[in-house]
């Protein structure tokens, strides 16, 4: 806890069931799975551009996005495959977007950092670091003002804290006590730089806390605890308690992209934080527990393989968007075009 | 019918979208309180309450983005932006979310949010407060600019701007808050795509917006006493550009000038005066002219500020340079 004010978030009271745990480990095991075949697909060329994976940080989305009700609101970043799969977005139609086919959840025009779908209101897909802040701050204010009591959960990384956007949200956000779960995921770098070189202060639900919204750091590698106090703290937003922040500490495993020769890491402390891997880690948990019965986790793989080629197969035979319809949903249609000479 | 300020019309507007459309709020810095920078907002924060007129603080991005967010939500905002140079500390938001968001997300979204800014120089205020930005952001595809440059306009340009579901800005030039003029008290609805022709004539077109529209209407009157009839348009809508209606007003007069308060280079006007030598080059008698504001930051002192900015004389010199 890191906000002296704040009330900690117990780790048994209203404690994860099996169930949804054995849920959560499914998610993120999906997640896993479609990224590793993404690395696949970006070296034999289907997937271009930019590829931000999040293989190592799954326990981040898939904990807080359980914890939502399907009305909820999530703006997410660039690297974003995770929640999307996580907030329900087909595996076909992302796999579609990422190979840039009309078939796509944004039909091809937004690729792997712009994932859109506005029937779970999931608002993207942002690739401006912080950008998407203000977004959820009026997404929720836009639910203040017409009485839904909805949460908004708008995810950033810890690079997004050194932006002005970031502070102007907290301040909004806190001033107008506005429905708003910011969850930060705090993998320790922005892009290559570490925290400790960008930031004065390093204890980042501090900062939140100094707009005096409630923020608890969690350990983002265990998906038991972000499932817990996203829980408590989506609770907490939805019954009037204004903004909720949470800190989790995380880490990619990979490097920031496919650009990215990861020379800013020591090989040594990569190792060292994949023995912290959210999935093993629940897998150990929940085989203890004996909540994963015998041959349970091989089904659970042998689905998610199913699944993924499955998407891997739509989007290869997926369609090219007709270039004369490049120019559509720049503005809405039921405007006239713009009038030419 | 009654005379009022374009001030006042601005408020009307407002006050009206206020109560026709519960879900039209408004937002931005001293707008409640204060009352506003311009005074346009005084007395609404009384009317409508301050959930509705929301002051916030001194931070563009943050209330600019809160404005998407809020009309991707479901509302009508109408958020206000002291002066065009501080909404540079928007532009991110402006671009890279408002002008974006329906594009990128292959249609799912819309963001129906309408930005109002104070635009021009006129009051000595130096080289923070003054420009005329429109240009660079009529680069944005995706957005409406709509530039009022009638207190009829002020008047009947917001509603249709809060209809259109996709971003619009409104630039009100600074130095026509206190202009006078007529309009209905149930104004007739407005097309906020077309350009107006404020004058006829056969002799020349004058191409001008926002504050330069007196200034052209100025120089069409002191040619007219030289003998020369000067056609007058309005663009209105800075994106899209209603290219028909001038480029058929050169086609009837050969010779166009084009008047704008930006920098030359990149300007509005430089797209203006494309358009026309790309659709009626062989119409032309005479290559376009341009006046346009001195490729210098805003200075202070009154008479600098005059002689930087687009000028009644200018334009008629600029209109005699081309033999009309």
């Amino acid at each position: 806890m890191t906000n002296p004010t704040a009330e900690t978030p117990s780790t048994d009271a209203n404690g994860s069931t099996d169930q949804r745990l054995v849920h959560l480990l499914g998610e993120m095991v999906r997640i896993r799975r479609f990224e590793e075949r993404c690395v696949e697909l970006y070296s034999a060329g289907a997937i271009r551009g930019f590829l931000h994976l999040g293989i190592g940080e799954e326990a981040c989305a898939v904990g807080v996005i359980g914890a939502l009700s399907p009305e909820d609101a999530v703006v997410a970043t660039y690297r974003e495959h995770g929640h999307a799969l996580a907030r329900g977005l087909s595996m076909r139609a992302t796999m579609a977007e990422l190979e840039g086919k009309l078939e796509g959840c944004s039909r091809g025009r937004g690729g792997s950092m712009h994932l859109f779908d506005a029937a779970s209101n999931f608002y993207g897909g942002n690739a401006i670091v912080a950008g998407g802040l203000p977004l959820a701050v009026g997404l929720a204010l836009a639910d203040h003002l017409q009485g839904r009591r909805r949460v908004t959960a708008c995810f950033f990384g810890d690079g997004a804290v050194a932006e002005g956007e970031f502070h102007e949200a907290m301040n909004l956000a806190a001033l107008w006590h506005l429905p708003v779960l910011f969850c930060c995921e705090n993998n320790l770098y922005a892009m290559g730089t570490a925290l400790e070189f960008t930031e004065s202060e390093t204890d980042l639900a501090l900062k939140a806390a100094s707009y005096r919204i409630p923020a608890w750091d969690v350990d983002g590698m265990d998906v038991r605890a972000v499932d817990d106090a996203a829980r408590r703290a989506v609770e907490a937003v939805r019954g009037g308690g204004g903004p909720h922040f949470l800190e989790m500490r995380t880490y990619r495993f990979r490097s920031h992209s496919m650009y990215d020769p990861d020379r800013y890491r020591d090989k040594a402390e990569v190792e060292r934080w994949k023995e912290r891997d959210p999935i093993p880690l629940l897998v150990s948990q929940l085989t203890a527990s004996g909540a994963l019965a015998d041959g349970a986790l091989e089904r659970l793989e042998a689905d998610v393989a199913a699944e993924v080629e499955d998407a891997v197969v739509f989007a290869a035979a997926g369609t090219d968007e007709p270039v004369e319809d490049v120019g559509r949903f720049v503005t809405s249609e039921s405007v006239s075009p713009e009038v030419g000479p | 019918m009654s005379v009022i300020t374009y001030r006042e019309a601005m408020r009307r507007a407002i006050r009206e979208a206020l109560a026709r459309d519960e879900r039209v709020f408004m937002m931005g810095e001293d707008i409640g309180h204060y009352g506003g920078t311009y005074a346009v907002s005084l007395g609404l924060l009384e009317e409508f309450g301050p959930e509705r007129i929301r002051d916030t603080p001194l931070a563009e991005s943050g209330f600019v983005g809160a404005g998407i967010g809020a009309a991707l939500g479901g509302m009508r905002p109408i958020v206000e932006v002291m002066t065009v140079n501080f909404s540079l500390l928007a532009l991110d938001q402006i671009m890279n979310s408002a002008a974006t968001l329906r594009y990128m997300s292959g249609g799912q979204l819309n963001v129906p949010l309408v930005i109002r800014m104070a635009t021009g120089a006129g009051r000595q205020v130096a080289a923070q407060h003054s420009h005329s930005l429109e240009g660079w952001l009529a680069h944005i595809p995706g957005l409406r600019l709509l530039a009022p440059a009638t207190v009829e306009d002020a008047r009947a340009m917001l509603w249709p701007a809060l209809n259109d579901p996709d971003p619009v800005l409104i630039f009100e030039h600074a130095m026509l808050y206190n202009t006078e003029g007529e309009v209905a008290d149930d104004p007739a609805p407005v097309d906020i795509s077309r350009a107006a022709i404020r004058r006829a004539g056969d002799d020349v077109t004058i191409i001008a917006y926002g504050g330069t529209l007196r200034t052209a209407l100025g120089a069409a009157e002191e040619l007219a006493g030289q003998g020369v009839s000067a056609e007058v348009i309005d663009l209105r809508c800075l994106r899209p550009l209603d290219s028909p209606t001038f480029i058929d007003a050169v086609t009837r007069t050969h010779r166009a000038v084009v008047v704008d308060e930006g920098w030359r280079s990149g300007s509005l006007s430089a797209e203006v005066a494309a358009r026309i030598t790309e659709a009626v080059f062989y119409d032309l008698d005479a290559p376009v002219g341009r006046v346009c504001s001195e490729e210098v930051p805003m200075p202070y002192a009154k008479h600098l500020e005059d002689a930087v900015m687009p000028q009644v004389a200018d334009v008629v010199e600029a209109v005699r340079r081309l033999g009309a």
